[in-house]
């Protein structure tokens, strides 16, 4: 049942990023429109799949690599849709959902069978912590999304040179409001999250602490990433274009802490 | 009698990088044209400086020679006798008249169809018409761009989507800031161009206008206006750090704002973005400014590429302009090939217009009971009968298949109208 579930909405998906794609070449108001109907669409089967696979498996199914990769992608797509209503930001619909649509084909790559939870998992911490981590990582791509659109129409607007970017992309204001939103609402959860999963793991490993796992290390790293963009945005008003590198930056410490997650095992 | 041509000669936005621009600008109307006046073989002159342009539109007898004099006088040590000759256009006869309604018309502007273009122009020819150096030819040739481009802009669309350069700094500044709504905009320089970027920007809802100026009478004149703020320019950098949109337009010839001004302010605006717009020429901003983060700087040559874009729609309605364009040429040049005998005819029409204003103003003012309608009425037959008296003699001089070669039927024209030869009526106007 979930499986079908989520072989609909990827294809969905795939359809929604199809016509988002033509819709940032054309500009056309009429495929904007049918982008975003097959895109809610998208996301309300994906919601389903979640939840039967919830059912199925009788455990939170954020467990194995497809689990986690689908619960990433649905994150995204409830994070991109929280705020869409709140901020016109121009074509950031064309990026996000092409970055959805490559991490549900991820997923579909990766074994889909339920594997039947370790004892030592068996605790209420891991879906909290796993979930509210995955939502916080959801949000910092949502604003390495948008500070990359930042880089290009910045790169833009100095070169004085106006090209195919140029007339689809926002405002730069724009793009730096959206990325102190999502940072902001990421970095909170990101902090939340670890302090669960430190938690978590005193109880797991009792004398053992945390340990000094790469993906461990790879988190602290990101999450000092993290502060430190904060502390500048707050304190010395850091903005533009610096902002915009070190938040791409720190995606990419994300990443490499998810594929660390991945290749570890979910604890 | 020799034939008079008309050349222009100059350098426009589409050939010439700003930086060679900048070195050839004139600087006000007045000094040149009398300096042109040294020029003995320059019959009528007339001079255009524009951001975008500088020409010079004259009449004379010799154009190979006298255009070498002409750059002579006007630019040289400006810049290399080589780059000069890369970058001026020379355009003679039907190209120069063509050129002239192209650039009235505003064809040639980097905002095809914005009207300050013909601002400008009527603004240049007050000078060259004031100074007397514009003739017969030159007081019809630009008359008749005057309403060329006013028919260019009835009857094509092409001024519809065009505001001039703050259109294209309202574009841009939309990219920057997303709103515009709320915004500080500071103009430095209280020029014509500045006020209508000021203008423009303020109909986008910007927030406050703050206009510094050397002198500050005329800062807090134009502030006024804007009802905004004015001060001097030793405040410029302390102010900049509350303002969003900067528009520079002095006609000071070193740089107002240096790389480290800007620099120091950054902090202080919490790296908020700044769009700086250079609208002088020579540039009032270090182009090294554009360096910063968060900092936009464009001057004049760089908002062209803005414009570009909006490009084709105006393609079509140019096409019709063309067309207006190439019709009065055409027009002009009948005219002005009627004009080969021109000083006698210039004559001719002079004393009969003289003997004409002359019966007129007496007997109007003693019809003090009449309306304007009437008297326009009396006015017109007036100068049709001397039209009408005038045009057989005129048609004798003029054509060429009768007996008497043209000297001959000069002098018999001249001595039957008793003209003197003293030709006093060249700064007339032309009807």
């Amino acid at each position: 049942m979930s499986h079908l579930l989520f072989q609909l909405s990827l294809a969905a998906y795939l359809a929604a990023a199809a016509i988002y794609t033509v819709f940032f070449i054309s500009q056309k108001k009429a495929l904007h429109a049918a982008a975003r109907v097959i895109f809610c669409a998208a996301v309300g089967l994906h919601t389903v799949n979640i939840a039967a696979r919830y059912v199925e498996a009788k455990h939170t199914p954020i467990t194995s690599i497809h689990e986690i990769i689908t619960f990433f992608a649905w994150s995204l797509s409830c994070g991109y849709l929280s705020f869409r209503w709140r901020y016109a930001v121009k074509n950031f619909g064309s990026f996000a959902v092409l970055l959805i649509t490559m991490l549900m084909l991820t997923a579909a790559a990766a074994p889909q069978t339920i594997l039947p939870l370790p004892p030592e998992l068996r605790t209420w911490l891991l879906p909290v912590h796993a979930s509210i981590s995955i939502i916080a990582y959801a949000f910092l791509s949502l604003a390495a999304i948008g500070s990359l659109m930042y880089l290009i129409q910045e790169r833009q607007l100095k070169r004085k040179r106006f090209g195919f970017f140029y007339h689809r992309l926002p405002s730069l204001d724009a793009l730096d409001s959206l990325n102190q939103h999502c940072i902001g609402i990421g970095f909170l959860l990101m902090t939340l999250g670890m302090s669960i999963g430190t938690v978590w793991a005193f109880q797991l490993g009792g004398h053992r602490g945390l340990g000094w796992h790469s993906k461990i290390i790879s988190a602290m790293i990101t999450w000092l990433l993290y502060a430190g963009l904060m502390h500048h945005r707050f304190i010395k008003g850091w903005r533009g274009r610096q902002a915009a590198l070190l938040t791409v930056l720190a995606f990419a410490a994300i990443l490499l802490t998810l594929f660390l997650l991945l290749i570890q095992g979910g604890n | 009698m020799a034939h008079e041509s008309i050349v222009l000669l100059g350098v426009n936005h589409k050939k010439t990088p700003l930086e060679i621009r900048e070195k050839l600008a004139l600087n006000g109307y007045e000094e040149p044209l009398n300096r042109l006046r040294s020029l003995r073989g320059l019959k009528e002159y007339h001079l255009l400086s524009t951001c975008n342009r500088v020409e010079v539109l004259f009449a004379c007898e010799e154009p190979e020679q006298m255009r070498a004099e002409v750059l002579d006088l006007l630019f040289a040590g400006r810049v290399s006798q080589e780059q000069l000759e890369r970058c001026i256009y020379t355009h003679c006869g039907s190209e120069a008249v063509r050129h002239l309604f192209t650039v009235a018309a505003s064809l040639d502007s980097m905002i095809v169809g914005e009207a300050q273009i013909l601002g400008q122009l009527k603004e240049a020819y007050r000078h060259a018409s004031e100074l007397k150096t514009a003739g017969l030819i030159l007081n019809r040739l630009l008359h008749k761009a005057f309403s060329t481009a006013k028919r260019v802009r009835t009857e094509t669309r092409i001024g519809a989507s065009a505001v001039s350069i703050s259109y294209a700094a309202v574009e841009l500044g939309r990219k920057i800031f997303g709103d515009l709504n709320g915004k500080r905009a500071m103009l430095v320089g209280a020029g014509e161009m500045a006020e209508l970027a000021a203008e423009h920007l303020v109909g986008q809802g910007i927030a406050e206008v703050v206009v510094v100026n050397r002198t500050l009478e005329r800062a807090v004149n134009l502030a006024a206006r804007f009802k905004g703020r004015a001060v001097g320019l030793d405040e410029l950098v302390e102010q900049l750090a509350e303002t969003d949109i900067l528009i520079s337009s002095t006609g000071a010839t070193g740089l107002v704002l240096h790389k480290q001004d800007v620099a120091s302010i950054m902090p202080l605006r919490r790296n908020r973005p700044l769009f700086l717009i250079d609208i002088a020429v020579p540039r009032d901003l270090d182009p090294e400014i554009n360096t910063l983060d968060n900092v936009y700087l464009y001057d004049i040559d760089d908002l062209n590429n803005v414009v570009e874009m909006n490009r084709e729609q105006r393609d079509k309605e140019a096409i019709k302009a063309r067309r207006i364009v190439e019709e009065e040429t055409l027009k002009f040049m009948r005219w002005l090939e009627t004009m080969e005998v021109t000083p006698t005819i210039v004559e001719l029409h002079a004393v009969a217009e003289s003997i004409c204003r002359a019966e007129l103003d007496k007997t109007l003012s003693r019809l003090s009971s009449l309306g304007d309608k009437e008297r326009q009425a009396i006015e017109r037959m007036a100068s049709a009968i001397t039209a009408k008296m005038l045009h057989h003699p005129l048609h004798y001089l003029k054509s060429e298949h009768i007996c008497a070669d043209r000297q001959e039927r000069i002098a018999v024209v001249r001595s039957l109208f008793q003209l003197s030869g003293e030709n006093g009526a060249a700064d007339e106007p032309a009807a």
